[in-house]
């Protein structure tokens, strides 16, 4: 019995991370997760400490991956990354990412821009959106999706959500033609 | 000592009940041809069902204190006592009958009345978000169109159209005072008439559950006759003050610069944001935020510094600043009449 | 045959009386400790269990409600913030109407319905059981995802797009539609035994116009349940279908409705209110002439009253999305048949007003909570009179007049009632009686606190209170009226309290009751209390609707069935002349085994849609073993 009451309490304080709604950033906190460490040739690198200290929110917390959802549609990503499927910028669904998967480089990406032709979000956002965006804009081009993935939604519909992993039907299909000098520079 | 104590203990619900009578969010108070229409069939309604109600208690009290001797074994049942319970019984549900029908008839005609559209409406268009409102008005000519969020003008004494559009969940547009509600349905356009009989600030809330921020999700109707109508109209339709000062002046400067413009449109400069609501005539307004604080330099630096535990849940995001940024930008926002 | 032709066919017309009874408690036991417990079929082991159980699910929502009203005790109150808030009325409204406010008045039913009706069990006791599973576990689903803050929070009605995929991040929504799957399933299979049960397996003589009331009642809302159940499920199955799978039927863009939503939760809604009032109707006009000491006036028209309540709930669905924008024309109607469903509510209160009129009341606490129901429903019903009209309605829709409305009706219509139930056949479930004076406190601080609560609400809601909603600005001027709510919240809290306390403490110490300590004249009270685990040694025989006062010393009984082996007597439709000997089944441990597995199934289905196709064979083997025979007497017809 007692120990049934243990259990109880540990689920109970321990909470569900998937569904967890952070709803405000501390300052400190938000300021620390600008301060990424990138590799000099702006592929990977590592996420600030704090990023794990508060348990990678941005890759695996439904919440955030909605809230990216949302901003991938209100900064207008469509006009030229399309639903994903690309268009004047490189697609997500095709298994290429240019700069690696990982969730510092798409902020990064994000954040200060890249060549040809990617702007830089750093003032039209702020960290924790920019956050938000980059852990949804993964799953857009995941190849199994996260239980936590974002469905589809109310607009009219030109790929599989992503909690149907749609990369994982387009992968096989190769890289999207892109600009030549497209990728990492030395 | 007791005694008045008790009759003052009684008296104090009714006096609490009383207080909210007045106000400038009440089905009570009512300053709308709809809802002085409502009021009335609301008082006629409520008066029938309070007798209806109180006769039934009185019959109750009378069965249970009529003076008889208790019965065991259990009573036999007399047929002429059940006749005439029968014939009682049966007119009680004809009496309910005709008041039911009564009741139909009367609504159906009250609703009948309501909403009728003239030629000389007025139309504007309001759009439902999470968690505010976007209010569109129209003009002869396509310049005068215009945005503004959170607060409707409208003349007094004119019909009102608003063209009731829903743009992510289901959100209720009511005005109590004004008129009765209709939803805002993404799919579904929808229409209420208002007609403003009096001038006045009249306060309306979000009437359907909306996700995070229902509660603070409210808007403003300002009757006002027609000359101070067209007037204020007329200013909605320029564009945004220029900076008079330093540190207005600053505060465009950094409004525009940081992540401000992104998601806010202010008429006449650069930004041209369109997933918040419009600023161009922000310190004009009565409050912000959706009716969470009056429009004050110091509310809006407030507002601005940490949207996030005003409004927790809401799309405006904490944008870092430093603290003459801040100040400059409500300043700039403050300025923007 | 177990032991080939040894065994003699034994009648309960070859036993004396102690003999008799010792057979039949030896075929019809349920043995003691965990396995009997797990594989039992006695529908008032299942009852008991099931009323229980819905009374900790009454608890918790209490909780919930008190948790409510502190935050809005004080305008901008920060006791919590706008997502827990909204967890927790979701919960509360979750809770009460699907695993408070239904299932416990199906347990009490599946408790009453056998005794009253003169059988042994209830007919498909396995699927009784199954039912008691299915309910926990939908339970145990909602407060474990609460616990873990996976809790729904789209309000008890989930309206789409909030409740969307777009909206609606993470399980939360997804938790709600399957709990409603739980529920609904153990609703449905409740209901189809009842209706079986009350057709087919009635004693000798009880035609249907002597069947007792709360009989009647739980026969109509069975019928209810059939037809409106399968509304939400089509409702709840398509929205998880939307988040899970990317359907469209409630994407406006791509040809779904959002409006489609309201249609189907509220075809099933509105009638699920008189699912939950009618029982209650059932259970004031079994008590009523009890304590009248008069046979209840107007059987016919109150039966009559019954069924029109049941047909019309039918058709005034729409009066929850009268400001939805539909054709006024067409509204108008639903005002029309919102109205006239308060006719047959009046029948019911007149012939009860004229039953206490022409009667001689014994004060006891079911009569004061009779009493209490009377004054709170008849509030309650002029309310909704009021919300039915459309313009009417389009001031209040959404605001506190609404929860005021519905928390009369539902606390007035059915919660008193029940609660009256409960001091009236607590002795017969129990054998002891609870406590009169515990009682009446219970009973004056609930009525009290009550009113207090709730009355308040209305004016709130004309005074532009919007429902819903976390917290209010202190410009408007609801403080006052909030401040003395939750004030009187208080009381109601404490009458409540007092209740549980007694109820406990009584079923350990009370005083024992005899079989029939009100002198009540329906069949129940013809057994001991609490009843043995076959009900009767012998099928009483039935000559009128009110038997044991028209046969107070003696009861007619009918005999011939067999006591080796499960036997209940079928009998016809309408006059209820005997027919035919129906097995009943033997303990089994399947209807377990197959919740366990419908669970699994079903919660898997909540992060995969393969959960349909893998977790579909473990239900099957489960039901395969379920119906296996098993060469026992009661598989050989």
């Amino acid at each position: 019995m007692r120990i049934l009451l243990v259990l109880l309490i540990a689920t109970a304080t321990a909470g569900c991370q998937r569904e967890q709604r952070e709803l405000r950033l501390d300052p400190p906190t938000a300021a620390a997760l600008d301060k990424i460490a990138l590799m000099p040739n702006g592929i990977s690198g590592a996420p600030p400490n704090v990023y794990f200290a508060l348990d990678k929110p941005y890759e695996s917390n439904a919440y955030n991956l909605s809230q990216g959802k949302r901003l991938y549609s209100w900064f207008a990503c469509k006009s030229c990354h399309g639903d994903g499927q690309g268009g004047v910028g490189p697609a997500f669904l095709d298994g290429w990412w240019y700069y690696g998967p990982e969730t510092v480089s798409i902020f990064a990406s994000i954040r200060d821009g890249r060549p040809h032709g990617m702007p830089a979000f750093r003032d039209k956002m702020t960290t924790e959106q920019i956050w938000q965006l980059a852990g949804y804009v993964q799953t857009i081009g995941a190849y199994r999706a996260k239980t936590a993935a974002t469905s589809r939604n109310d607009e009219k519909q030109t790929r599989p959500a992503e909690n149907r992993a749609p990369a994982a039907k387009q992968f096989d299909e190769g890289p999207t033609p892109v600009h030549p000098d497209q990728g990492p520079t030395p | 000592m007791r005694r008045p104590l008790k009759q003052l203990a009684a008296l104090l619900p009714l006096a609490l009940m009383l207080a909210g009578c007045e106000g400038w969010q009440s089905a009570w108070d009512v300053h709308g041809e709809s809802a002085i229409s409502l009021k009335q069939l609301i008082i006629l309604i409520v008066s029938v069902c309070s007798v209806v109600w109180a006769l039934v208690m009185i019959a109750l009290i009378f069965a249970l204190v009529r003076r008889r001797a208790t019965a065991e074994p259990p009573v036999e049942v007399d047929a002429g006592t059940e006749r005439r319970m029968t014939i009682t019984v049966a007119i009680a549900v004809a009496v309910t009958v005709v008041i039911v029908a009564i009741f139909t008839v009367s609504s159906f005609f009250t609703t009948r009345a309501l909403n009728v559209a003239g030629g000389d409406d007025l139309t504007i268009k309001v759009r439902g978000l999470q968690w505010w409102w976007g209010v569109e008005y129209f003009g002869a000519t396509p310049e005068q169109r215009f945005e503004t969020a959170n607060e409707i003008h409208i003349p007094v004494g004119r019909n009102v159209r608003l063209q009731l559009e829903g743009l992510d969940v289901i959100h209720s547009f009511w005005v109590p005072s004004l008129a009765g509600k209709q939803d805002l349905i993404p799919g579904r356009p929808n229409e209420l008439t208002l007609r403003a009989e009096r001038p006045g600030v009249y306060r309306g809330q979000c009437a359907e559950f909306c996700g995070l921020q229902h509660a603070h999700m409210s808007f403003f109707v300002i009757a006002e006759d027609q000359a101070a109508f067209d007037q204020w109209i007329n200013g909605q339709r320029q564009g945004a003050t220029a900076p008079s000062d330093e540190e207005t002046a600053a505060g465009r400067q950094a409004f525009l610069s940081k992540q401000c413009a992104a998601c806010h449109t202010v008429r006449g400069t650069a930004a041209d944001g369109k997933t918040g609501p419009d600023l161009t005539h922000v310190g004009s307004r009565t409050m912000i935020a959706a009716g969470l604080l009056p429009t004050t330099r110091g509310s809006l630096a407030a507002w601005i510094a940490d949207p996030q535990t005003l409004k927790p849940g809401n799309n405006m995001p904490m944008v870092p600043m430093t603290p003459e940024e801040l100040r400059a930008i409500s300043a700039y926002l403050a300025s923007l009449k | 045959m177990r032991n080939g032709n040894k065994v003699r066919e034994q009648h309960d017309t070859d036993l004396e009386r102690p003999a008799l009874e010792a057979a039949l408690a030896h075929t019809w036991r349920t043995p003691a400790g965990l396995w009997g417990a797990l594989t039992t079929v006695d529908h008032k082991i299942i009852g008991r269990r099931y009323i229980f159980t819905a009374f900790v699910f009454l608890a918790l929502g209490g909780v919930l409600a008190a948790l409510m009203r502190l935050q809005l005790a004080q305008p901008e109150a920060r006791v919590m913030g706008p997502d827990r808030y909204n967890q927790i009325f979701t919960m509360h409204g979750a809770n009460m109407m699907f695993l408070f406010a239904v299932p416990v008045m199906e347990a009490v039913a599946v408790y009453l319905v056998p005794l009253m009706v003169g059988t042994r069990n209830i007919a498909f006791p396995r699927l009784n059981a199954f039912s008691y599973w299915i309910y926990l576990a939908g339970g145990a689903l909602l407060w474990i995802a609460f616990a873990i803050d996976m809790g729904p929070d789209v309000g008890w009605f989930a309206y789409v797009p909030l409740s969307g995929p777009q909206y609606a991040a993470g399980k939360r929504a997804d938790i709600w539609a399957q709990m409603i799957t739980f529920t609904e399933v153990s609703a449905l299979a409740v209901a189809v035994e009842l209706v079986v049960t009350i057709f087919k397996q009635r004693a000798p003589g009880m035609s249907l116009d002597r069947i007792p009331l709360f009989v009647w009642a739980m026969l109509v809302t069975s019928f209810l349940i059939i037809m409106a159940m399968p509304a939400i499920m089509v409702a709840s199955t398509s929205l998880i279908l939307d988040r899970l799978v990317g359907t469209h039927f409630f994407n406006p863009a791509e040809g779904g409705d959002v409006l489609l939503w309201q249609h189907l939760f509220w075809f099933f809604g509105h009638p699920e209110v008189y699912i939950i009032f009618l029982p209650a109707v059932g259970m004031v006009s079994t008590m009523l002439p009890t304590f009248a000491r008069r046979p209840v006036f107007g059987y016919l028209a109150l039966v009559m009253a019954l069924i029109a309540t049941g047909i019309l709930a039918f058709g005034l669905w729409v009066h929850h999305m009268f400001v939805t924008g539909l054709p006024r024309l067409g509204e108008s109607f639903f005002t029309a048949s919102s109205m006239a469903i308060a006719i047959p509510a009046g029948i019911q209160i007149f012939c009860w007003l004229a039953t206490l009129w022409d009667g001689r009341p014994v004060y006891r606490t079911p009569l004061l909570f009779v009493i209490g129901f009377i004054f709170t429903f008849t509030i309650g019903g002029m309310t909704g009179v009021m919300v039915a009209s459309v313009p009417f309605d389009t001031q209040v829709h959404d605001t506190y007049f609404v929860v005021a409305h519905f928390h009369y009706v539902l606390i007035g219509g059915a919660v008193f009632p029940l609660l009256g139930a409960v001091y009236y056949w607590f002795p017969k479930i129990t054998g002891r009686m609870m406590s009169e004076t515990a009682g009446r406190w219970a009973f004056w601080l609930i009525f009290i606190g009550f009113n207090l609560t709730f009355f308040p609400m209305h004016i709130l809601g004309l005074q532009g209170m919007p429902r819903r909603i976390y917290t209010y600005q202190p410009d408007l001027p609801w403080h006052g009226l909030n401040l003395f709510v939750s004030l009187s919240a208080v009381i109601l809290t404490a009458g409540f309290l007092v209740f549980f306390i007694d109820a406990i403490r009584s079923g350990r110490r009370g005083v024992p009751a005899g079989d029939n300590p009100w002198n009540a004249p329906t069949l129940e009270w013809a057994t001991s209390s609490p009843p043995p685990p076959y009900n009767f040694a012998r099928i009483p025989v039935v000559g009128g609707s009110n038997p044991l006062w028209e046969q107070p010393d003696t009861l007619a009984v009918a005999s011939g069935l067999r006591t080796h082996r499960r036997e209940v007597v079928v009998t016809t439709l309408t006059t209820a002349r005997p027919e035919a000997r129906e097995s009943s089944p033997r303990n089994s441990i399947w209807p377990l085994l197959a919740a366990i597995a419908t669970t699994i199934m079903l919660i898997w289905s909540i992060f995969s849609p393969w959960a349909v196709v893998w977790g579909s064979v473990p239900v099957a083997v489960a039901l395969i073993g379920w119906f296996w025979p098993k060469r026992t007497p009661e598989d050989e017809a």
